[in-house]
């Protein structure tokens, strides 16, 4: 069954052509990888999807939740499906946390909002979203600020309040980016069990194809504004069409490291 | 020298990202007309300003000659503006090259001083705020005398403080940034340092604050002089005017406006001269000036 | 035992003992402040034409151990010596000359406000060194590649990678034989992160550079350097050639930070 579609998504600030025609499905549970460089376009198609590009984007195109078209929807509209259908985890986890706002408070405020919960029964929900996600001492944890956390921790905070409303989409923009190897392969880890436990569609944005490979099977790799090829992970990684799938392939097998004792030099 | 020509060459990009906006060129045009009035009136004024002339009070514009009229002595409204734009002049410059040098001074102690040294600064810098500019001016006029030294000295220690509230945490963010720990190693002095980097970085916050400390000041001059704590009274000023017209406004509004106009004139031309001289100095928001 | 390998090799820089704890701020009006050590009992030592790596997560105390080897920051206790000179005092000119770094945003580490040659030209202006400077200015960036024309703009007027060779031609111009690179790719996109790197081994080799590179990507590591220290919570847990702490990683921190690393499914035929 397919969650999102999006056909001949068409972005512009100004003279300038930022998503060029993009189009691609996703079903329900489905996992997508997008990547490309910065300046690439794919953290604007999350941010598309979403209906948070800036006031000046000229959009043009569909994309289709469940099928029902989001372009030209009201704010308002858009806001009761975000953090309800849709959900985003995004790359810095310190400056998407509200600084004066107790982690319970984040977690559990669009519960409230969305389910109409209770303040106690909201907090309740948080404390339980907390440890599902892998924080320690969730109790006490729910009042401390976000500053008193560790960058894995606070990621971990953003993902308790991507999931708690049980999204049918989750889009994650480079959600380990800022963080250190041994705590990304956690982060990542959790995302897997998450996703698959809760049957949640993602699409994951990257520009680590290392990364992208722990995730997800199916791939658009993306460059200028336009979708340049899709497949899957295997076939892209084996056979890249486009020239530049294949620069990007040499350069991540060249940066990346080498385990073999063979490969080492 | 090629370094001579490059400061030339930044100064004339300035210049005319400044002028190229209406709100720059305004601010431009009376911080001229001050500067022009302030020079001129050195050298001629239509009549002499201080000259009384019983017969010719309580002209009106235009009438024999006299640009703005004359109040109830003869006093030459026109010249008298022109020669009290030096005071004021002198008041929003002096001020300001006060507040700049100090604020900057205090700042960059407070920042830089090892532990102790600067947590003093600091709150000396607080408690000397607490204390009113006003009332510091009046405690310098009481022991020295009022003159436009005293207000000069007032409005600039009480405005230099004030910058060096507002900087200090600009300053520390500068001094933090990884320029800074590049020219370190580079080898660079503190001097150098605070020369090269933080004065050109912190400019805009600087210059905002700055033109809005000389419009406090051309204000200060005309409210202490209109207290009395100012200039002699014999020395046509701005302030003065105002307050030796304010006893005919029912008869000659006009005397009043004159010089309120001008005051309020000028505040508004340095503020926005301030803020167009911000985003100009700012390489990143200038645009189109790739040589 | 690193020198034991390279044999005659003249060490350049080295540290013994480094120690270096901050103050935290308080918690409690009537408790002493907290205290974190940062580096604690750090000794490495850098001979002539090494490539010697540097891997820690954040709060490993890489940041803090570069800025001591660099004199920009005193070490609680410890030495830095260069050539078995001391790295201490107010004027550090001599050594300055010899040490230069590049550190991670070149976005930062450039003055917005400065123009591409003033950057450049700094060290050799403030090192005192002879010389035409506009004409090394020319030639460091043809030698980082770039066009010497480059020197009349301003940074923001450049791309990532553009800048970061930029920030690489400043640390060059008083002819160093230490880099010091203080994760200096990790900024940068992966397209342009490959030419980085190849522009950093190429000027390395072709000058004979001696280089030490804080990074905590182990991909980059491996391809660039030839010893490894592997730093947590500001101590060394392991030290020794890049190919046998990879390959054969002693320390259970080591051998699990090797484990994080994401890599490409390996596909036949490589």
């Amino acid at each position: 069954m397919t969650l999102l579609e999006t056909d001949d998504l068409t972005v512009r600030f100004g003279e300038k052509t930022v998503l060029d025609g993009i189009g691609f499905t996703l079903a329900a549970g489905e996992r997508l990888g997008l990547i490309g460089a910065s300046g690439s376009g794919k953290s604007l198609t999350a941010l598309a999807i979403l209906g948070l590009l800036p006031e000046e984007a000229q959009v043009r195109g569909s994309i289709r939740l469940d099928g029902v078209e989001l372009l030209g929807r009201g704010d308002r509209e858009l806001s009761r499906l975000r953090g309800n259908r849709m959900a985003m985890v995004f790359q810095e986890p310190l400056s998407a946390l509200n600084p004066l706002m107790r982690v319970g408070n984040q977690i559990g405020g669009p519960l409230r909002l969305h389910r109409g919960l209770s303040r106690k029964k909201a907090l309740a929900e948080a404390i339980s979203l907390a440890e599902q996600v892998g924080l320690p001492d969730p109790e006490n944890l729910v009042r401390a600020y976000p500053h008193q956390l560790s960058g894995g921790q606070r990621q971990r905070v953003g993902i308790a309040m991507a999931v708690a409303s049980r999204p049918a989409l989750l889009l994650a923009d480079e959600p380990t980016t800022a963080l250190d190897v041994t705590v990304q392969a956690e982060i990542l880890g959790l995302l897997d069990d998450l996703v698959t436990e809760q049957g949640t569609a993602l699409l994951f944005v990257t520009h680590d194809l290392a990364v992208l490979a722990q995730v997800v099977r199916r791939v658009l790799v993306m460059g200028e504004g336009r979708v340049l090829e899709s497949g899957s992970l295997e076939t892209i990684l084996r056979k890249p069409a486009h020239p530049y799938t294949r620069n990007l392939l040499e350069l991540a097998r060249a940066a990346s490291f080498h385990r073999a004792p063979e490969a080492a030099r | 020298m090629r370094r001579a020509a490059r400061r030339w060459r930044t100064l004339r990009t300035v210049a005319s990202a400044v002028v190229r906006r209406p709100t720059g060129a305004f601010g431009v045009a009376v911080a001229a007309v001050l500067v022009l009035a302030a020079v001129v009136s050195v050298w001629w004024t239509p009549f002499d300003p201080q000259a009384t002339d019983v017969r010719a009070a309580w002209l009106l514009p235009f009438q024999r000659g006299h640009l703005l009229g004359t109040d109830r002595v003869g006093h030459d409204q026109f010249s008298q503006l022109l020669a009290g734009s030096r005071e004021t002049l002198f008041a929003a410059t002096g001020s300001a090259s006060i507040a700049a040098v100090l604020g900057i001074a205090l700042g960059v102690t407070a920042v830089l001083s090892p532990r102790p040294v600067g947590a003093v600064v600091v709150q000396a810098i607080d408690l000397v705020i607490a204390f009113p500019g006003l009332l510091l001016a009046m405690v310098l006029a009481a022991v020295y005398g009022g003159s436009l030294a005293t207000v000069v000295a007032a409005v600039g220690i009480s405005a230099g403080v004030g910058v060096a509230r507002v900087s200090r945490a600009e300053i520390a963010r500068i001094l933090s940034q990884d320029y800074v720990l590049a020219a370190r190693a580079a080898g660079a002095s503190t001097g150098r340092i605070v020369r090269k980097h933080l004065l050109p970085n912190i400019a805009p916050t600087l210059i905002v604050q700055l033109s809005l400390v000389m419009a406090l000041a051309v204000l200060a001059e005309a409210t202490l002089t209109y207290l009395g704590y100012g200039s002699s009274p014999s020395t046509p000023s701005w302030g003065g005017l105002l307050h030796t017209q304010q006893d005919y406004i029912r008869v000659r509004p006009l005397l009043v406006i004159w010089p309120g106009l001008a005051v309020a004139l000028t505040v508004l031309g340095f503020n926005l001269l301030g803020d167009a001289l911000r985003d100009a100095t700012d390489p990143r928001l200038r645009s189109g000036v790739r040589s | 035992m690193t020198l034991t390998e390279t044999g005659t090799a003249t060490t350049l820089l080295e540290a013994t003992g480094l120690h270096r704890s901050f103050h935290l701020p308080r918690r409690a009006l009537l408790r002493p402040p907290p205290i974190r050590h940062a580096v604690r009992a750090v000794s490495l030592s850098l001979t002539e034409g090494t490539r010697l790596g540097i891997v820690g997560e954040s709060g490993s105390g890489k940041s803090t151990l570069l800025r001591l080897l660099l004199a920009l920051d005193r070490p609680d206790s410890g030495t830095v010596r260069y050539r078995g000179r001391p790295v201490t005092g107010r004027e550090l000119t001599w050594f300055r000359r010899e040490v230069q770094v590049v550190l991670q945003d070149p976005l930062n580490s450039l003055d917005p406000r400065s123009i591409v040659r003033d950057s450049i030209a700094e060290p050799l202006e403030c090192l005192r060194i002879p010389g035409d400077h506009d004409a090394r200015v020319a030639e460091l960036l043809i030698a980082v590649g770039l066009e010497p024309d480059a020197a009349q703009r301003y940074p923001h007027e450049f791309s990532g990678g553009q800048r970061q060779r930029i920030a690489i031609a400043r640390a060059l111009a008083p002819r160093p034989r230490v880099l010091v690179a203080d994760e200096p790719f990790s900024a940068l996109d992966a397209t342009v992160r490959g030419q980085i790197i190849e522009v950093v081994r190429d000027l390395v080799s072709r000058f004979g550079l001696s280089l030490i590179l804080v990074s905590h990507d182990i991909g980059v590591v491996q391809q660039l350097c030839d010893e490894l220290l592997v730093l947590k919570d500001g101590a060394v847990v392991e030290q020794g050639p890049t190919e046998s702490v990879l390959t054969t990683p002693q320390h259970p921190y080591t051998r699990a930070l090797l484990d994080a690393v994401p890599a490409l499914p390996p596909v036949g035929g490589r």
